[in-house]
């Protein structure tokens, strides 16, 4: 029996080959810099190094938890639940600190832990008993934010724990007067994050099977690749990446929200697809989902800078990016079938 | 394609009976702790200032708008799609009747009518997009709607720049999610007047059977010669509708459009509904009926909790909940695994067969 997904899967599995699979990302990267050089041509200050770091600040959550659905997507998968397990194991670092009095050094690995067992979890849920995984994120969506909720329906303050004023806590290059920046530590878990994911998924056995899986599913199962090992993984690895994310805003933030991260599994997805990844899965890269993360965080930066824009312009730009770039895998992913037919 | 031929074989109404007994048992069971918790008076409408009112009628009023989105997307699961763009929808469809509204003569019921046919016309519009999207541009259902997903409430702000547009509430157009017609309120007469309209469209031409041939399998209905395109943009544009007149709705009962926050998640809550109601998300067969009792079932549930005294943050958690059991229950390996210890191991050779039939009894 096939799997049951939602989403129809192109019939032959590798729709991008040879130099065509890098338009995409070629086309994010330049937008990248269009918008860039745009930005210092129209606005004072916007040379100015800070300003790229300042992305990897404010967005360093959104990157590792895109990150993550990055690997769900290019399984042909997709994870809903990212948002509320971010602020779930916010809370859960605000609460078992601040109200049960646990030490941080042991909240924030078992906090770790538990976003990677219940990814895996769900990844089995999907996996074994063929749930589709849009049902079985959303179960994780509406579970995690009402946890959230249960523990706290209001924000919990965690400044006075000392361990998360660790994150924030930066580091210079150069002095800000002549050309330097300085990056908070949580910029550098981001980064960490990211060299992992890109040797994980171009130079380990797992990562082959990720883009095999989400090739096809039932070719991967003929060639004898560990399907199974595969599918848990790729969940347990979101749901690990979104509870870091969760940790990281805990650093950021200092506080737990129970309303923080709603809509952020829709950000994460947009970052993949602008970055070049497939959304059926099997086509992508994790540097092209840092290129989009860059992209939705300069275009806020922009925004900010023309002062007179509204804040929704973004999610507009954004929809409007989504849709070019949606129709430009499938023109060319037409174009691949057709050379090969 | 077994299950349909094993469906067919039963005969319709057996096999419609099956399918909404589980979801008319789940219904009748909140109903009764409702009842046992709060007294009989949970259940009895009573007339009030020349309306109905009463728990369970107020339950069915605040869920039309729910109704109309999920009764929208069972169409559109039915041909192995799904949108979830009808959100965003809803905010767009309140945000354009109440900005219309907002530097006219609100008492001019012409101006009213102009208002709702200006927002049914946009949400008709995004509505045929997605269609199209998928139909012409072969994009996956969750990949286009996903576009309006995430710029939908964007273009929702843009329209009110930003504010909350207010409608007065001597305006006929509150009267939409507030007024009465004979004591029975104007939202469950719209539902069940969509609903009605649904079914005959469905159930009476061959529309009906188009669409669960289009979801079931879209390749042989188009060999067989059904123009698969123009019916699965029939399905978005009449979700976009749904969509559009329940932010209408939802308008006029609150007399304003929230860009950011009305209808938020309502996407996902239509999608819970429809796959309670028994249609399955992989296309083909669907219930419209179950989906409306699906509906009857959420509503009944968020109210349930604050009644057994339970604090209201319990809705995300029972939901997930019901989320997983419904997943679950739908799954032929799980109910496998769940039902092996069960099975001689004789009847262990043929098990296919009889799950089938089950997948048909859920």
């Amino acid at each position: 029996m096939s799997s049951a997904t939602l989403t129809e899967r192109p019939t032959r599995s590798t729709l991008f080959d040879g130099l065509s699979r890098y338009i995409p990302i070629g086309a994010t990267v330049a937008l990248l810099v269009a918008m860039y050089l745009g930005g210092v041509a129209n606005y004072r200050n916007f040379d100015n190094p800070q300003l790229i770091a300042d992305l990897f600040i404010g967005n360093a959550g959104l990157l590792i938890v895109a990150v993550g659905m990055t690997f769900v997507i290019l399984s042909g998968g997709i994870d809903l639940s990212v948002g509320s397990v971010m602020a779930f194991s916010t809370m859960a670092c605000a609460w078992l600190t601040v109200e049960a009095g646990l030490p941080a050094s042991v909240v924030v690995p078992s906090v770790l832990a538990f976003g990677l067992l219940s990814g895996a979890f769900t990844g089995a849920i999907i996996h074994y008993f063929d749930v589709q995984p849009f049902i079985a994120t959303l179960a994780g969506l509406f579970l995690y934010r009402g946890l959230t909720l249960q523990i706290s329906d209001h924000d919990m303050s965690i400044r006075e724990i000392d361990f998360f004023s660790w994150g924030m806590q930066r580091v210079e290059f150069g002095s800000p007067r002549d050309g330097g920046f300085s990056l908070p530590y949580i910029s550098f878990i981001a980064f960490g994050v990211v060299i992992l994911a890109f040797v994980v998924l171009h130079y380990t056995r797992f990562g082959r099977s990720v883009y095999a899986v989400g090739g096809s599913e039932q070719s991967a199962l003929l060639m004898g690749l560990p399907v199974a090992r595969t599918k848990v993984g790729v969940y347990a690895i979101s749901g690990f990446c979104a509870a870091l994310g969760g940790v990281v805003a805990a650093f950021y933030t200092k506080s737990a929200n129970p309303l923080a991260g709603v809509g952020l599994e829709l950000d994460a997805i947009a970052a993949v697809v602008v970055g070049g990844t497939l959304l059926t899965g099997g086509a992508g890269f994790v540097l092209g989902t840092v290129a989009g993360v860059m992209v939705m965080g300069l275009l806020s930066t922009i925004i900010a800078f023309q002062g007179n824009l509204s804040s929704w312009w973004a999610r507009i730009v954004v929809g409007v990016l989504l849709l070019a770039f949606i129709l430009l895998q499938r023109v060319l992913a037409r174009s691949g079938e057709r050379r090969k037919g | 394609m077994i299950k349909a031929l094993d469906a067919a074989g039963e005969g319709k109404a057996n096999a419609y009976l099956k399918r909404l007994m589980w979801p008319l048992i789940v219904l009748a069971a909140l109903l009764i702790v409702n009842i046992v918790v709060t007294g009989f008076g949970f259940i009895v409408p009573e007339v009030h200032d020349g309306r109905l009112g009463g728990a369970f009628v107020n339950i069915l009023r605040r869920s039309a708008p729910l109704l109309l989105i999920s009764l929208g997307m069972t169409l559109v699961i039915a041909t192995k799609g799904i949108d979830l763009s009808v959100g965003a929808v809803y905010a767009i469809g309140a945000a354009v009747a109440c900005q219309f509204l907002l530097d006219r003569d609100q008492s001019s019921m012409q101006n009213v009518a102009v208002a709702v046919a200006l927002a049914l016309a946009i949400a008709a519009v995004i509505g045929a997009w997605n269609g199209t999207m998928v139909a012409y541009f072969g994009v996956q259902p969750i990949v286009a709607t996903l576009i309006f997903m995430i710029a939908g409430r964007g273009i929702a702000q843009l329209i009110t720049g930003g504010q909350i547009p207010n409608v007065a509430d001597s305006s006929p157009f509150v009267e939409i999610g507030r007024g009465a017609v004979a004591t029975v309120p104007v939202p469950i007469i719209i539902g069940v007047a969509v609903f009605a309209a649904l079914v005959l469209l469905t159930r009476t031409t061959a529309l009906g059977m188009l669409l669960e041939s289009v979801g079931g399998n879209p390749e042989a209905s188009r060999l067989a010669g059904i123009r698969s395109k123009g019916i699965t943009v029939l399905t978005y544009l009449i979700a976009g509708i749904c969509a559009g007149l329940a932010g209408i709705m939802g308008a006029a009962n609150l007399g304003s459009a929230d860009a950011n926050n009305g209808g938020l998640w309502i996407e996902l809550d239509a999608i819970l509904a429809v796959v309670i109601g028994g249609t399955a998300l992989l296309g083909g067969r669907f219930f419209l009926l179950g989906t409306t009792i699906g509906v009857a079932i959420i509503g009944t549930l968020e109210v349930t909790i604050i009644n057994v005294g339970l604090s209201s943050q319990w809705q995300f958690t029972d939901k997930a909940i019901v989320v997983f059991i419904v997943a679950l229950l739908q799954s032929p390996e799980f109910r496998a695994w769940i039902l092996k210890p069960f099975r001689s191991r004789g009847a262990g050779q043929a098990p296919t067969e009889p799950d089938s039939e089950k997948a048909l009894a859920k």
